[in-house]
């Protein structure tokens, strides 16, 4: 089912009219992503974390008039693959960003890479991806899957944390987090349990944690999944009991709907909305401006993406046409990060630092995520010496 | 020659023409598209089969379809490449499948037949979500296409095409013998009158069966085809919606026509693609059409086109 | 008590909340079926439209009470005018019109609230009154709010049961399931008759819906695998039969939760490495169509056929 969710960015009639011959005219960017479901908590703060940044940029990515098709997966990797059909032959794109899922990202990637498409994605970062599958035409601007993870297992493994239980959905990401976690935490585990990506009630597995009696319980629930289980780990009187430690669920997408029952949770990200870095306070402001609420992460790697490109398509004046010039620009990643400093690993993911942080009441009586502390400092993934490239 | 085969010699015609337009409107997306609409018209053949001739309402025959794609999946999952393994293996895994659904579910009928099936093709979603090596509910990637040496290569999507129109017009051909034949007369006079045909001393039930694993099988080839289309097979194949939607295109294009479902897939998919291009929220109007359908124009647009008469004579009773 | 135990009562209150909330949904489903001899594939349109609504009332009014009353009102009407407008027509129709129409009606409702609520998902609210736990023995503290859903379709199921056996309507409810034509013949006024029952089943349909909103995310499509299961429901208990719906519901309930939570340590026990991990809560989805197949195949008028038939 194609569902299509499209609108055009730029003017195309000034597009028709800067017909230049060497450089190309116009750059057209398939952004896919999850606009349906519980999914679009992620997927509609990807969509407008990249338009604040066409905002920014006048809808002219490094100069070139640029139109971003923006399309709805439906979190269904069936229809993600036909979307990149579509994509590449009847939009006929230049880039391909934004994706939602891993396991999304994952059923495109083939498809992507193998008929040489640039492809950035701005959210999702399978080990496959990062590891033997590393392709030249895939970069990142978010992080590789284990990364969240592994800052909380470095954590807790710190704070000596023992007989931790560990739950998450059954997908790509889901084996990756809790596979990055156990890398660095190396303590006992009292249960380790996997739940359908659709399930949305945990009655049933909550029921067993209390049962298990862990001493604490580290979980990864993605967007609308997040809500639901950390509201229902607090109604079911869970929270007082086994510290719940979080990677990839507590932002300011899912706090706002989970509220109260959030406060106390502890968490790991890559990117602090209250940084002191010019680039995330205009991001940041505009965001608020614009939409009436604080971005989330999702946001501001959806950001970094058109970012980049911008950057990529002046350094090789607009000639996109020649690919390894453009690739190479994309890889020296010469950009104002909202991160800071930015620098890719060989496999094409971001090094880069990791924090820890707590959700607490903030000043105006809404919960808030306070970063307390680095959990991994310019850290790389696992996987980056199992990939061939340089 | 009647009036429905000239139908179908027109439709298959059209398909064929299809990458010509392609080319000449630069508009390579067509031919992936239609390539698509084909493989679903063959699906929907198969269900037409069961459906308008024998009046047995399949609520679960994309399992079939999920079966053939999963096959060929699952074999390039182990390396095994080869077309000529691929193609049979999905068929008669398909086959099998639908031997064993049928002998369970043809012991029921009307509605309970509508529900077991619906049960089946509802297990087959799960048991694909619940097997993780195959990917679960992430799905699998399938590296290339069935290899068929040099001869075929299914890689080049104008050899694809084509490989799938050309089944598309045996089965049609195929369909029409079979109807026609002994057996397909057989399954229609027990479609009106089953207790009558027992009692002559038919093995009526034989004869379902034998109807359903014909029709499940070809589902299967669908599926095939789509997993070397897609290069990807997902549970969402066997969902139960993409179960209503075959039956969906059978009704729409005219039941028990056999080129009524090949029209019916056209129609369904274009519509799709078309409505989706105008509005976000197409399936509303797909909804309306369906409901008008029903309540007015239970034909199809195969009974439109067709003279009336054979249409009346096609309705079953009760 | 033994922590066991704690977690065998747990978890059997997990199955009966999911249980009652699949009644409140069936019952409605086995009654349209069972009168009119209907298959509603639109039945699962009406949970969402009660979800829709008491969500977005609540949260806009802050009042629990004002949204589950809109909830059932606008499931109601919405049902009203599925039967006024399409229902009717097609009652003489086949099973395969039934299929089809309400398929088109199922697809015409998501996009309309899709239209209404847009298509990312709601995520309700429990009223504050219910949010905390409720201590029913030691060591056990269940939500609140699920043991309310539990109250509330016990009580339901009961008021259905004094109305289908006890009253004037429910004896011609009964009648007209059991012999429609006969029923019409002896003056019953089916026209009326099936507008009524069908209300009903919406009114339940919105209730279940309402319910679980917090429960699940709101989401266009949220009536749609919930559906299944009912009709799941539905046919295992024996089309018709309220009293079948209600066991039937519960069985599922139990089948369910039980298979996600004890599945995983019985295949654990049986196959080497993760194969139960990833496999069990998938299983669990299945046995409960594989139970469906089976009961059609030994008992196709379910395990609970009406008993005036």
């Amino acid at each position: 089912m194609g569902k299509r969710r499209g609108f055009l960015l730029a003017a195309t009639a000034l597009a028709a009219l800067v017909q230049t011959a060497q450089a190309a005219d116009k750059l057209t960017i398939g952004f896919m992503t999850t606009l349906s479901g519980p999914g679009a908590v992620i997927g509609v703060e990807l969509r407008d974390g990249m338009l604040i940044a066409m905002d920014h940029l006048n809808k002219k990515v490094g100069g070139l008039p640029t139109s971003v098709i923006v399309e709805d997966d439906q979190q269904k990797p069936d229809v993600a693959r036909q979307l990149v059909n579509k994509f590449q032959k009847s939009d006929r794109i230049d880039v391909a960003a934004g994706f939602s899922f891993s396991n999304l990202m994952l059923a495109v990637y083939g498809p992507l890479t193998q008929a040489g498409t640039v492809t950035i994605s701005s959210n999702p970062g399978p080990s496959q991806i990062a590891g033997k599958e590393c392709s030249p035409y895939f970069f990142s601007t978010s992080w590789q899957g284990d990364s969240w993870a592994e800052a909380m297992g470095a954590y807790l493994q710190k704070k000596g944390v023992q007989n931790i239980y560990l739950i998450a959905p059954n997908y790509a990401a889901g084996k990756d987090v809790l596979t990055g976690f156990k890398r660095f935490y190396k303590g006992s585990v009292a249960g380790e349990v996997y739940t359908p990506l659709s399930q949305l009630d945990f009655s049933a597995e909550l029921a067993q944690i209390r049962a298990t009696n862990p001493s604490a319980v580290f979980a990864f629930f993605p967007g609308g999944l997040g809500i639901q289980f950390v509201k229902q780990y607090s109604q079911a009187g869970l929270k007082d009991k086994f510290t719940l430690y979080t990677s990839y669920t507590i932002d300011n997408t899912t706090l706002p709907a989970i509220g109260e029952d959030a406060v106390g949770l502890i968490n790991t990200t890559f990117w602090n909305a209250g940084a002191d870095n010019p680039v995330t306070k205009k991001f940041v402001a505009d965001f608020q401006a614009k939409f009436g609420r604080p971005p989330a992460e999702y946001a501001a790697q959806a950001y970094d993406t058109i970012m980049l490109l911008d950057s990529a398509v002046k350094a090789v004046n607009g000639k996109i046409e020649d690919k390894p010039a453009f690739l190479a620009a994309i890889r020296k990643a010469d950009f104002k990060s909202v991160r800071g400093a930015f620098r890719f690993n060989s496999n094409g993911f971001p090094i880069q630092d990791y924090f820890q942080g707590r959700v607490v009441k903030g000043e105006d009586g809404k919960p808030t995520i306070r970063i307390e502390d680095i959990a991994l400092k310019d850290h790389g993934d696992a996987y980056a010496s199992e990939c061939g490239l340089k | 020659m009647d009036r429905t085969k000239v139908l179908a010699m027109l439709t298959v015609l059209g398909l064929a023409l299809v990458p010509v337009a392609a080319w000449a409107f630069d508009e390579p997306f067509w031919i992936d598209l239609f390539a698509r609409v084909a493989i679903f018209a063959i699906a929907a053949l198969s269900l037409d089969l069961i459906l308008g001739f024998a009046g047995l309402v399949s609520f679960g025959h994309a399992i079939y379809m999920g079966l053939g794609a999963y096959t060929v999946g699952i074999l390039s999952y182990h390396g095994i490449t080869a077309g000529l393994v691929h193609f049979p293996a999905a068929i008669v895994v398909s086959a099998l499948a639908a031997l064993m659904i049928g002998a369970i579910s043809l012991r029921t009928s009307g509605v309970f037949f509508i529900m077991i099936t619906l049960a089946f093709g509802q297990m087959g979603y799960f048991l694909a979500i619940s097997i993780n090596a195959y990917g679960g509910d992430d799905g699998l990637s399938i590296n290339r296409q069935s290899d068929f040496g040099s001869l075929l290569r299914l890689d080049d999507l104008h050899v694809f095409y084509y490989l799938v129109i050309v089944i598309l017009a045996a089965l049609l051909w195929l369909g029409f013998r079979l109807v026609n034949s002994r057996f397909g007369l057989l399954l229609q006079a027990i479609r009106f009158n089953e207790r009558r045909m027992n009692a002559l001393g038919f093995p009526t039930f034989r004869y379902k069966l034998a109807a359903f694993v014909i029709s499940g099988a070809v589902c299967g080839l669908a599926g095939a085809l789509l997993a070397n289309l897609t290069l990807f097979v997902s549970p969402s194949l066997m969902h139960w919606f993409r179960s209503g939607e075959l039956l969906v295109m059978v009704i729409a294009g005219g039941m028990a026509t056999l080129v009524g479902p090949v029209l019916g897939a056209i129609i369904y998919l274009m519509l799709e693609h078309v409505l989706a291009g105008l509005t976000v929220h197409w399936p509303a109007v797909l909804g309306a059409i369906l409901l008008l359908i029903v309540l007015f124009g239970k034909q199809g647009l195969a009974g439109i086109l067709l003279a009336r008469k054979k249409v009346k004579e096609a309705k079953p009773h009760g | 008590m033994s922590a066991g135990t704690v977690l065998l009562v747990e978890q059997s209150l997990n199955g009966l909340q999911f249980g009652i909330m699949l009644f409140l949904m069936a019952a409605g489903l086995t009654l349209v079926f069972g009168v009119m001899n209907v298959v509603n594939l639109a039945h699962g349109s009406l949970y969402m439209v009660g979800a829709y609504l008491c969500a977005s009332v609540f949260a806009a009014s802050g009042s629990f009470l004002l949204g589950v009353s809109t909830g059932i009102a606008g499931a109601t009407l919405v049902g009203i005018l599925f039967e006024v407008t399409v229902f009717r027509r097609i009652y003489d129709g086949d099973h395969l019109d039934h299929v089809l129409a309400t398929f088109g009606l199922t697809l015409i409702c998501n996009e309309v609230v899709r239209m209404i609520w847009g298509p990312t998902a709601l995520f309700a609210a429990v009223p504050q009154g219910l949010a905390g736990q409720v201590q029913l023995m030691p060591g056990l503290s269940y939500p609140a709010y699920r043991l309310a859903i539990i109250v509330v379709g016990l009580m339901v199921a009961g008021l259905l049961y004094v109305l289908v056996n006890r009253t004037r309507l429910g004896m011609v409810i009964r009648a007209s399931a059991s012999n429609r034509t006969m029923a019409a013949a002896l003056g019953v006024n089916d026209v009326v008759l099936y507008t009524i029952v069908f209300g009903l089943g919406a009114a339940l349909a919105g209730l279940s819906g309402l319910m679980a909103a917090p429960v699940f995310a709101v989401t266009p499509g949220m009536g749609d695998n919930v559906l299944i299961l009912s009709f799941v429901v539905v046919v295992i208990g024996g089309i018709g039969s309220v009293r079948g719906a209600f066991l039937a519901a519960l069985l599922i309930g139990f089948v369910d939760t039980f298979g996600r939570a004890f599945l995983r340590p019985l295949l654990a026990s049986l196959f080497a490495g993760n194969v139960a991990d990833n496999a069990a809560p998938a299983m669990a989805s299945l046995l409960i169509y594989a139970l469906m197949a089976v009961v059609l195949f030994f008992r196709p008028q379910g395990l609970f056929p009406p008993r005036t038939r």
